[in-house]
C-alpha cells in the first residue's frame, strides 16, 4: 500500500477568492479522499431577519450574495409575496425576469472568465470579463447599482424601465450576442482547453441525483433540473428549454454554462417583446403570517428560502439554502480519484460560492 | 478540432482601446440611476424619524433635541431604503461615490426646519 | 402568482427513517434539511423534490433529543446535519461524515439555538 498524505487545499488559494477549505487525502498523485470545511465567513444574516422588518430584509437578503444578488432579493420577495396572498402585477414580473436573466449573464461570464483563469488562459479571462462589463453597465443605467441591484421590492419593483431603454437593451443584446459566439467558440473548441477539461472530475447522473446536485452541475451531468420550468416570475409565459449536457465532466459543465448564456439572450428578447403595460408595483399591508419555502433559479442552481412568519412585522426564520451548499456533496464525489493538479478545475467546475453558503 | 481560435479575438485585443478606465485619473462611470451617497436638505426635514428606523444598516441617526441628522458613511449600504420612505421626499440619492477615508466617523448636519407659525402655535399650546 | 403545492406532514421522530426510506426509492431527490427555533423546541423540515413535487417532513424536538441521521439514505445530507448541529447544538447520531462542531467555526456556540456566550465556553 501507498504511504497517504494529507495536503490542505485553501482556505487561501490563488484560484479561489473565496475561503473553502479541502484536506485532500493523496495517494501518490491521486485524491483518495477530500474533507470540505467551510465556515470562515459566516456572517450570521439568517439571524438578523429577527431584528429587521420583514420589508427591511430585502435589502439584507440581496447581501447574500454578491453576484446573483438580484435573484436573492427576488426569492426573498416572492416567498412574502406567497405567504401574504400578494398578486404581483404582470410588468412587474417581466421585468424581474429580464434582471434575473441579465444576472445570469453577468455570472455566467465571470465564471467562465474565473475558469479559465483556473487553467492559465489569462487572455480569456479578460475578454470574458469585458463583455461582462457591458452586462454590467446595462443593469447600472437601469437598477442604479452594478451589482447589488435592489430594484426589488415586496409587491413589485422599485424602478420600471421605459419602452425606450428596453428596446436599446435589445439591439445591444445583438451585439453582446455576436461577441459571445466568439468567445465561447474559444471555449468549446479550442483543442487545449478540451484536452485540459474533457474527463476530469466525472460525476455520474445517478450520483448527481442523488446526492443533490443542483443547476450546471446537474445539468452537466444529464439530470434536468431548472427552476424555471416551475414558471415563477414570467418564466411560465416565455418559452425556453433547459440546456443538458450528458458528460458530467468539466467540459460537460462549461458547454451548459456556455449554451445557457443563449438561453438567457433569447429569454430577455422574449420578456422585452412580451411585456404589458401597466403598474410596477401594489400596495402590501399587514404582515405575513404563515410560512412558504420559495425556490428559484440561480445561475448556480436551485435557491431555496424557507420563511416563516408569525403575524408581527418580524419574521420568526429566514432560511437561505443556496446552490453552493448543496453542490458541495458532488464536489466531493468528484474529487474522489482525480489528479492533484485537476483539484482546482474541478473546484471552480460547480461555481462555488461560498460566501453566500455561509450567510 | 480548432486551432487558434482565440487568434482573431487576441489580436482584436492588441490593436483596440483597453477596455479599463485608468482610474482615479480618470472619473468612474457613472449614470443617472447610481446609487453613490445619500444627502439630505436639512430644510425641508421634519425629523420624524422614519429614516432611522427604515435603515436596514442602523447608519442614521436622528437627534431631537438637537436637531441633528448624522449618519454614518461606511455603515450606510447605500440601498435607497430612507428616500423611499421619507415622507416629505427631503433625502436624495447623490451619483457620486464617497471619497475614500482613513478614519471612521460620522457625517452631522444641522436640521434649519422651522414648523410654519401655525403649526408651531398648536404645538406650543399643548406642551 | 405561481403557488407551489407543498405537502407538510409533522410526524413523530420514530417514523423519521422510515419515511425518508420510502422517499428515497420512490425517486425523490433531498432539497434541504432545516431547522428553526420556536420558543424552547426545535422544528426540523426535511424537504424532498421529485419533478418538482415539493414534499416537507417536520419533526418537532427539544434540544436534548438525538435526531438520527438520514445520510445513510442520502449521502448528501451531511452538510446539513452537520449545519444543524454546528448553529442550533441539535445532536445528530451516525453522520457518514461527523466534523465534531468545526463545519462552521461561530465564535459563539450554536448561535441560533441556546447560545453559549464565548466566556463561558469549556
Ligand atoms: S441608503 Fe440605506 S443604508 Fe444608507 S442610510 Fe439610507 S436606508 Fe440606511
Ligand atoms: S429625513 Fe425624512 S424620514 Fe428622515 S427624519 Fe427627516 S423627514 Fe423624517
Amino acid at each position: 500500500m501507498t504511504k497517504q498524505i494529507i495536503i490542505p487545499f485553501g482556505p487561501q488559494h490563488p484560484v479561489l477568492p473565496e475561503p473553502i477549505h479541502l484536506d485532500l487525502v493523496l495517494e501518490d498523485e491521486m485524491v483518495v479522499e477530500a474533507i470540505p470545511s467551510i465556515g470562515y465567513i459566516h456572517r450570521g444574516f439568517e439571524k438578523l431577519v429577527e431584528k429587521r422588518e420583514f420589508t427591511e430584509y430585502v435589502y439584507v437578503a440581496e447581501r447574500t450574495c454578491g453576484i446573483c444578488s438580484f435573484i436573492h432579493g427576488l426569492t426573498y420577495c416572492q416567498g412574502i409575496e406567497e405567504i401574504m396572498k400578494v398578486e404581483v402585477p404582470e410588468r412587474a414580473l417581466y421585468l424581474r425576469t429580464i434582471w434575473s436573466e441579465y444576472s445570469r449573464l453577468h455570472s455566467h461570464l465571470l465564471w467562465l472568465g474565473l475558469f479559465a483563469d483556473s487553467f492559465g488562459f489569462e487572455n480569456l479571462f479578460m475578454n470574458a470579463w469585458r463583455i461582462r462589463e457591458r452586462i454590467l453597465d446595462v443593469m447600472e443605467q437601469t437598477t442604479g447599482g452594478r451589482v447589488i441591484q435592489g430594484s426589488c421590492k415586496i409587491g413589485g419593483v422599485r424602478r420600471d424601465i421605459n419602452g425606450e431603454k428596453l428596446a436599446q437593451m435589445s439591439k445591444d443584446l445583438d451585439s453582446i450576442q455576436q461577441e459571445l459566439e466568439e468567445l465561447t467558440n474559444v471555449f468549446l473548441r479550442d483543442a487545449s482547453i478540451k484536452h485540459r477539461l474533457k474527463n476530469v472530475g466525472v460525476l455520474s447522473r445517478d450520483d448527481a441525483y442523488s446526492l443533490g446536485a443542483a443547476g450546471p452541475t446537474a445539468r452537466g451531468s444529464g439530470v434536468a433540473i431548472d427552476l424555471r420550468k416551475t414558471g415563477y416570475a414570467a418564466y411560465g409565459k416565455l418559452n425556453f428549454q433547459p440546456a443538458v449536457e450528458s458528460d458530467g465532466d468539466c467540459y460537460a459543465r462549461c458547454m451548459v454554462r456556455c449554451r445557457e448564456l443563449f438561453t438567457s439572450i433569447d429569454l430577455i428578447q422574449q420578456a422585452i417583446r412580451k411585456i404589458p403595460d401597466g403598474p410596477t408595483d401594489v400596495k402590501v399591508t399587514g404582515a405575513p403570517d404563515g410560512e412558504y419555502f420559495t425556490r428559484s433559479e440561480q445561475p448556480r442552481g436551485e435557491l431555496v428560502h424557507y420563511l416563516k412568519g408569525n403575524g408581527t412585522k418580524f419574521l420568526v426564520r429566514s432560511r437561505i439554502r443556496t446552490p453552493t451548499l448543496t453542490n458541495i456533496p458532488p464536489l466531493v464525489k468528484m474529487l474522489q480519484g482525480c489528479e492533484l493538479a485537476d483539484v482546482p478545475v474541478i473546484v471552480l467546475s460547480i461555481d462555488p460560492c461560498i460566501s453566500c453558503t455561509e450567510r | 478540432m480548432a486551432f487558434f481560435e482565440m487568434a482573431k479575438t487576441a489580436l482584436r485585443t492588441v490593436l483596440s482601446r483597453p477596455a479599463t478606465i485608468r482610474y482615479p485619473f480618470e472619473p468612474a462611470k457613472k449614470t443617472l440611476l447610481t446609487r453613490g451617497h445619500v444627502t439630505i436638505d436639512e430644510s425641508k426635514c421634519i425629523s420624524c424619524g422614519t429614516c432611522q428606523r427604515k435603515c436596514p444598516a442602523q447608519a442614521i441617526l436622528l437627534n431631537k433635541e438637537e436637531k441633528t441628522w448624522q449618519i454614518d458613511r461606511l455603515r450606510c449600504v447605500v440601498c435607497n431604503s430612507c428616500i423611499d420612505t421619507c415622507p416629505v421626499k427631503c433625502l436624495f440619492m447623490d451619483t457620486q461615490y464617497t471619497a475614500p477615508v482613513v478614519s471612521r466617523g460620522v457625517d452631522i448636519i444641522t436640521i434649519t426646519y422651522v414648523k410654519p407659525v401655525k403649526a408651531a402655535d398648536k404645538g406650543e399650546a399643548q406642551g | 402568482m405561481t403557488t407551489e403545492e407543498q405537502l407538510t406532514t409533522s410526524i413523530e421522530l420514530g417514523q423519521l427513517i422510515g419515511r425518508v426510506e420510502k422517499f428515497k426509492k420512490e425517486g425523490y431527490r433531498l432539497v434541504q434539511v432545516n431547522c428553526t427555533k420556536i420558543g424552547e423546541v426545535y422544528e426540523i423540515n426535511y424537504s424532498f423534490d421529485k419533478d418538482f413535487v415539493f414534499r416537507n417532513l417536520r419533526i418537532t424536538v427539544t434540544g436534548e433529543t438525538e435526531v438520527p441521521s438520514i445520510s445513510g439514505m442520502y449521502w448528501g445530507a451531511f452538510v446539513y446535519e452537520n449545519e444543524m448541529h454546528d448553529l442550533f447544538g441539535i445532536q445528530v447520531k451516525g453522520m457518514n461524515i461527523d466534523f465534531k462542531g468545526n463545519f462552521i467555526r461561530t465564535s459563539i456556540r450554536y448561535p441560533f439555538g441556546a447560545a453559549i456566550p464565548k466566556g463561558e465556553q469549556p
